[in-house]
Parts: C-alpha cells; sequence; structure tokens
C-alpha cells in the first residue's frame, strides 16, 4: 500500500501491537502527529517535558516486559530526551525512540533545530538509525523493535527527517528480520552448564547472585525453582528486588553498598558465586579484590561483554538466562544434595541473627523507614513501586517487601533523579487497576514535577510519596561521614508549598506528620483516585545503613553511626 | 597485568556511521587505536576495518567483545597467526643524493615513486617495524613529510 512516512511510522506501531505513545510534538515531527491524530490504532500521552515522556515509557516497558514507545521533536525535543534514552540504555530497558530531524538537504548546515542524534545518542543507546530513504522506513521501524526486545535490550532511536515523513511510499511491513550482523546467543553452551552444574553439586558455601537480567528475561520463577530445589541461599542486587519474594527464608537480602549484613558476609565467604544475570556493578562489590575472595565463580549472561569484564570467571554461560536456567535445574534435580549446604545456611542465619537490617523508630517523628514498611502493609504486594534517587530509594530497597518481578522500578545504572514520577505514570498506563506509588524525596520530585498536569489530564492517578529531609539527603549522608558536614548545597529548606502544588495541577495534596496522619492519607489518595502528593516530613539526618565506603571492602560495613540516633 | 599489542579486523555492514561507532567505542571506553585502516570489501555489503591496539589481555577482551555487540559488525578476529604489512610514502628534496635515496627504499623492498623539479618521493610497504627502521634511516635525507597509511594485516 502507498503512504506517506509519517503513516508509516503510525501503521508499524500499530502493527507491533503498542497501544500507548509518550511523546511531545514540534516541528520536525508535526507531519507524524498529524496522522497521529488521525488514527485510532494508539493512544498518545502528551507528557509536559520529552525526558519525563521518555522515562515514562521506560516505566510501562519496565511493568509490563514490552517495549516502550516515545516520540519527540528534533533538536531539543531530542536533547531533552536524551537522559531518558541513557537511563533505560544503563537498566537494558526496551525501548524505541523515534525523533524527528531536519529535512536531508539541511542536515549539516546547523538547520534550525537541528543537531547529531544519531551522534549524540551513539553512547547511550543499543542501536540508533538516521534514516535516509523512505524505501528504508518500513525495514528500519521492524528492525528497531527486534533489537530493543532481543539479546540484551536496550534503548533504540530512529532519528527520521521531516521531509521523510512527508514523502510517499510503498508501505509493506516486514514480518520477519534477518540482519547478518546481529544474532544473539539465546541458548547457552551445554557443555558450560553442566561444568557449572558439577561445580555446583560439589561446592559448600554456594550462592545465588541475583541481578536484574533475571527479571528482564522473565526468569524469576525458574530462579525460585533452583533455589527450592538446591535450598542454595540467595541475594539479590537493587534491580533484582521481587524476584525471590520477601518471604523466602533463601533470600538473605540485598548486597552492595547499601547491602544487609548477611548478605554481604555471605558474598565475601561464598566459595561459588552463581551470577545469575547480574553483572558485578561497583555498587554492589565494593573493593574488586576483595570481593567474592574465596570464590569460583559461575556467569551467566546474555550479553558475553558482561562476562570477565571486572572479575575472572570460571564458567562462563552466554545465553538468555529461562533457557540457562531451565537446563541447570534439569541437570541438578537428581544430583544434587541440598543438606550438603546445610551449615553453610546457618552460618548466615547466625549473621542475620547478628545484625538484621534495622532502623529505630520514633514517636516523636516520622522515620523514613516506618513509612516504607507502612506502605508495604497498607497496600504490600498489591502496588507497583517506583523510586527516584537518593535514601528514599535504598530504603525502599531494603524495607519494601517486595514479592514479585516487575514491582519494583527504579534507576539502577544511571541514577537518574526525576525518573520516579514518570516511570510511574507509564507503568499505571500499562497497570491500570493496580496502586503504583512513587517513592521520592523533596528534592528529586521536583526533577519532573511538570508530571503532575499530565497526570491530571489523563487522569492517571499515582500516588507520590514524598520522603520529605529538607535534604538532598544522600548527598548530605556522604557529607556528614565524609566532608566533615560542611552541607554544600544540599540544604533544601527553602521549599515549595507540596500540597499546593499538586492542587495547583488538578491533584490532590498531603501534607503528613504522624504515624495516624499517614495511614489516612495513603488511603485517602488510593479512595480518591486522583495523583497525589503526600508530603511526609521525615527525621532529618536519618542515615542509610548499612554502609560500605565507595571502594570499601563488602565485609567492612558501617553498621552504625553515633550522631543519625 | 602487561600490555600487549594485538591487530584487529572487523568486518562490518556499509552503512553511514560504521566507523564513528567504532572510533566512539574506543574513545568512549578509554580503549587506545595506534592505526586504523578502513577499505569496502570487492563485491559485497561490507567494509573491512583494521584496527591496531594495545592493551592489557582483560582489556582486549573487551576491545572484541564490545565490537562485536555493535549492531553493523559483523565478525571480529583478533590476529595470531598474520601477514601484517603497512606503507609509507615519504617526500625529499632533491639534491645530488637521488641514487642514494633509491637505494634505501630498494634495500626495504620499496621504490621511487615520483620525481619532480624539486623533490623525490619514495615508497615502501614491509612489516611495521621495517617500516619504522625505514622512517629512521631516512633521517638523514632530511625528509619533508612522511604519510605512513596504517597497518593491514591478513590471518595466515
Ligand atoms: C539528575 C541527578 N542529579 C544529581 C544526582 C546526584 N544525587 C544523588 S542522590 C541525590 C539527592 C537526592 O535527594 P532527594 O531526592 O531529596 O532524596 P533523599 O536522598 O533526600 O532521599 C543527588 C543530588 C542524581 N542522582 N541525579
Amino acid at each position: 500500500m502507498k503512504m506517506s512516512g509519517a503513516q508509516m511510522i503510525c501503521e508499524a506501531l500499530i502493527a507491533e501491537g503498542v497501544t500507548t505513545v509518550f511523546g511531545y510534538p514540534g516541528g520536525a515531527i508535526m507531519n507524524v502527529y498529524d496522522e497521529i491524530y488521525k488514527q485510532t490504532g494508539f493512544e498518545h500521552i502528551l507528557n509536559r517535558h520529552e525526558q519525563a515522556a521518555v522515562h515514562a515509557a521506560d516505566g510501562y516497558a519496565r511493568a509490563t516486559g514490552e517495549v516502550g514507545v516515545a516520540m519527540v521533536t528534533s533538536g531539543p525535543g531530542f536533547t531533552n530526551a536524551v537522559t531518558g534514552l541513557a537511563t533505560a540504555y544503563m537498566d537494558s530497558i526496551p525501548l524505541v525512540v523515534i525523533s524527528g530531524q531536519v529535512p536531508l538537504s539541511l542536515i549539516g548546515t546547523d538547520g534550525f533545530q537541528e543537531i547529531d542524534a544519531v551522534g549524540i545518542s551513539r553512547p547511550c543507546t543499543k542501536h540508533n538509525f538516521l534514516v535516509y530513504d523512505i524505501k528504508e522506513l518500513p525495514r528500519i521501524l521492524k528492525e528497531a523493535f527486534y533489537i530493543a526486545k532481543t539479546g540484551r535490550a536496550g534503548p533504540v532511536l530512529v532519528d527520521v527527517p521531516k521531509d521523510i515523513t512527508a514523502q510517499i511510499g510503498e508501505f509493506n511491513y516486514p514480518t520477519t528480520v534477518n540482519i547478518e550482523s546481529y544474532k544473539p546467543t539465546i541458548k547457552g553452551n551445554e557443555k558450560q552448564i553442566k561444568k557449572a552444574v558439577d561445580a555446583i553439586v560439589k561446592a559448600k558455601k554456594p550462592l545465588l547472585y541475583i541481578g536484574g537480567g533475571t527479571i528482564l528475561s522473565n526468569a524469576s520463577d525458574l530462579v525460585k525453582e533452583f533455589a527450592s530445589i538446591t535450598q542454595i541461599p540467595a541475594v539479590e542486587t537493587l534491580m533484582a528486588r521481587g524476584v525471590m519474594g520477601a518471604t523466602n527464608p533463601l533470600l538473605l537480602g540485598m548486597l552492595g553498598m547499601h547491602g544487609n549484613y548477611s548478605s554481604n558476609m555471605a558474598m565475601s565467604e561464598t566459595d561459588l558465586v552463581i551470577s545469575l544475570g547480574a553483572r558485578f556493578d561497583d555498587r554492589v562489590t565494593g573493593k574488586l579484590s576483595e570481593f567474592a575472595k574465596y570464590a569460583k565463580i559461575i556467569h551467566v549472561d546474555i550479553d558475553p561483554a558482561n562476562i570477565g569484564k571486572l572479575v575472572s570467571v570460571d564458567y562462563p554461560i552466554v545465553g538468555d538466562l529461562s533457557f540457562v536456567i531451565s537446563k541447570m535445574i534439569e541437570l541438578i534435580k537428581d544430583e544434587v544434595n541440598p543438606d550438603r549446604y546445610h551449615a553453610w545456611r546457618d552460618i548466615l542465619a547466625r549473621y542475620n541473627a547478628l545484625h538484621p537490617l534495622k532502623y529505630d523508630d520514633s514517636d516523636d517523628v516520622l522515620k523514613p523507614q516506618w513509612v516504607i514498611e507502612q506502605i508495604g502493609k497498607l497496600v504490600g504486594e498489591k502496588a507497583i513501586i517506583t523510586s527516584d534517587v537518593g535514601q528514599h530509594q535504598m530504603w525502599a530497597a531494603q524495607f519494601y517487601p517486595f514479592d514479585r518481578p516487575r514491582q519494583w522500578i527504579n534507576s539502577g545504572g544511571l541514577g537518574t533523579m526525576g525518573f520516579g514520577f514518570p516511570a510511574a505514570l507509564g507503568a499505571k498506563r500499562g497497570f491500570p487497576e493496580k496502586t503504583v506509588i512513587n517513592i521520592t524525596g523533596d528534592g528529586s520530585i521536583l526533577m519532573n514535577v511538570q508530571e503532575l498536569v499530565t497526570a491530571s489530564e489523563y487522569k492517571i492517578p499515582v500516588i507520590n510519596v514524598i520522603l520529605n529531609n529538607n535534604f538532598l539527603g544522600m548527598v548530605r549522608q556522604w557529607q556528614t561521614f565524609f566532608y566533615e558536614k560542611r552541607y554544600s548545597s544540599t540544604d533544601l529548606s527553602y521549599q515549595p508549598n507540596f500540597k499546593a502544588l499538586a492542587e495547583a495541577c488538578g491533584g490532590i495534596g498531603y501534607d503528613v506528620a504522624t504515624k495516624e496522619e499517614f495511614d489516612e492519607a495513603l488511603l485517602d489518595a488510593i479512595a480518591k483516585d486522583r495523583v497525589a502528593f503526600i508530603n511526609v516530613s521525615v527525621n532529618r539526618f536519618e542515615n542509610v545503613l548499612p554502609m560500605v565506603p565507595a571502594g570499601g571492602a563488602l565485609y567492612n560495613m558501617m553498621l552504625e553511626h553515633k550522631e543519625s540516633k | 597485568m602487561e600490555d600487549v599489542r594485538r591487530v584487529i579486523s572487523i568486518i562490518v555492514m556499509n552503512e553511514s556511521s560504521v566507523l564513528s561507532r567504532i572510533s566512539g567505542l574506543f574513545a568512549g571506553r578509554g580503549f587506545n587505536i595506534e592505526s586504523l585502516t578502513v577499505a569496502p570489501i570487492p563485491d559485497s555489503q561490507k567494509s573491512h576495518i583494521t584496527i591496531v591496539t594495545k592493551g592489557s589481555l582483560r582489556v582486549i577482551e573487551q576491545i572484541t567483545k564490545q565490537l562485536h555487540k555493535l549492531i553493523p559488525v559483523y565478525k571480529v578476529i583478533e590476529h595470531e597467526e598474520m601477514i601484517e604489512k603497512e606503507m609509507v610514502l615519504v617526500k625529499f628534496p632533491l639534491g645530488d643524493n637521488l641514487a642514494d635515496i633509491k637505494a634505501l627504499c630498494e634495500a626495504y623492498n620499496g621504490t621511487i615513486v615520483n620525481v619532480g623539479a624539486s623533490m623525490v618521493i619514495g615508497m615502501v610497504a614491509d612489516e611495521p617495524v621495517r617500516i619504522k627502521h625505514f622512517i629512521e634511516a631516512s633521517g638523514r635525507y632530511n625528509p619533508m613529510e612522511v604519510v605512513r597509511g596504517g597497518v593491514v594485516a591478513i590471518e595466515r
């Protein structure tokens, strides 16, 4: 069928099953917006900033497992989207972002709103395309979706010059993709898997090190099954919260910089690390030369470049975790003796009893950890929790009782403040019937606060719980610990009226200072079904503990800080 | 870990910006490029890129793996048993030493490729060490310009 490039873009999105596109129009992408106006296949959500549009698509993708789609114009529209691309890139989230570009004839002339989008986005996308010929457009769109979601997933940018969106061409949307130079390894080498299984059977202190790849591969149930058959204890990274389930007796907790004592000690003393979709990030490993010092390492990863990048691996297995772990279950079922690891589990249980994850609650002032536990009690596994970046994010990861994969959505790799609110909008679009709560800080929430308007207009009632400490708390914590309390530019005592701000944009606001007020506010916000700000005054100088100072060994945790009491 | 020198051949699909993807990867990840050459492979949709690099074995492994991850990269060959050649052009001022310059080029399996009114151009294609030695030896004839071509290699 003959149609314009703009129509092709809409038709391709519909063919890919896209139901929601997040975006913001402008000159170079107007032809496409004109077609969006005419079609009924998907809904377009007008976020109030391109960064938020990409984060919203990202939140949608993380919650649903499908490819998220965002659309922006050239120049500033695109540059605003870059943080969104980078955030998705660092966490391997499948996105297709379509950007307008100046007409082909103007490319390279410093035209109005021209910027080299493929040049800028090269290091923060899995792949990107600049469309030179309308004949290529259908294939490129098909490949963009395919590349975004296969192998190690990631964001793909398609930059489309304005004249191409106006030209007429033949549209036959391809049904298959064949990229000669792109064939991800899925299955995993059977001999290697067998060797790894033999090593597990012989180990005395094996440890499952579960990363976000488990969620991306939809392998959580299989990983849980593997743990339950073998009775091997497990630690989760920040990105893997929810895989094992909070009440699973085999789960020690989160490891890393703010991991709990038993998790970090387990990693320090294990004799066999079984890494499942994790990538040995520096926030997880601490000092590399001390990390899992006594252990052999099995590393299962879809991305061969992750293997051996930071630590030497004894059993490398490249493949999709779902395939690999199924095979491992099959091989280990009749071989393993779960009693073998009994003594090891006992040691770890004693570690946990010695220094459990804890905080000192108070009746005088709300403790942020209490607020998070209370959200867990009031809405628990029903809710999807998104987060921004800072102390509140770490407390959420530590104290929320996550029960299932894709319940916890946060920017782990890039650590992007401003991610949580728009990501919550995306997640809520994916699961309108679920309560979606963004646990945020008084710093982070302001970085995409304009999304109040988006949420009100489209009736996307997400709840923002602002753990308000009048500080850029995480930076303040480092200043307390490592900069002799010189609080350089972290005091946020000058505050907006958050309640009024929410209400000015069509939402609902609450100011909360006591436990009773918090319960009331949260239950009311859920019942009201409107976008909400719950502004919770919490203890200003609370610190996230335990803490492994950057570059220190995992077993050297600060468990207490005298003055935080 | 000690640094090693490696010659890496990369077979890529001919498409726009593939070279910038590769050079950008090296720059962004702090990998080192000693030389880089590119040319299309005859009768195909692909090009052959040759990069000479230096790094620890872990870095070299990352280089090949990260290159392989780029979508338009079809094949990455870390050369072991190879024939390796490089070309150099040297421009000398023309004096009464033409015969000496010619003899020098010939000693390195090269030749004089151009003689003008006031200058002479010699060309040598040989192994990179021999090219280095040739350039050193040319020094005594006051070369005006030295242009090296970068290494190409083929597995034996
Ligand atoms: C876009 C961006 N800018 C700066 C930072 C650095 N940073 C990390 S945490 C943090 C403080 C966050 O403060 P707030 O949102 O109030 O959360 P709190 O730590 O107080 O819970 C800052 C500034 C960042 N992660 N992202």
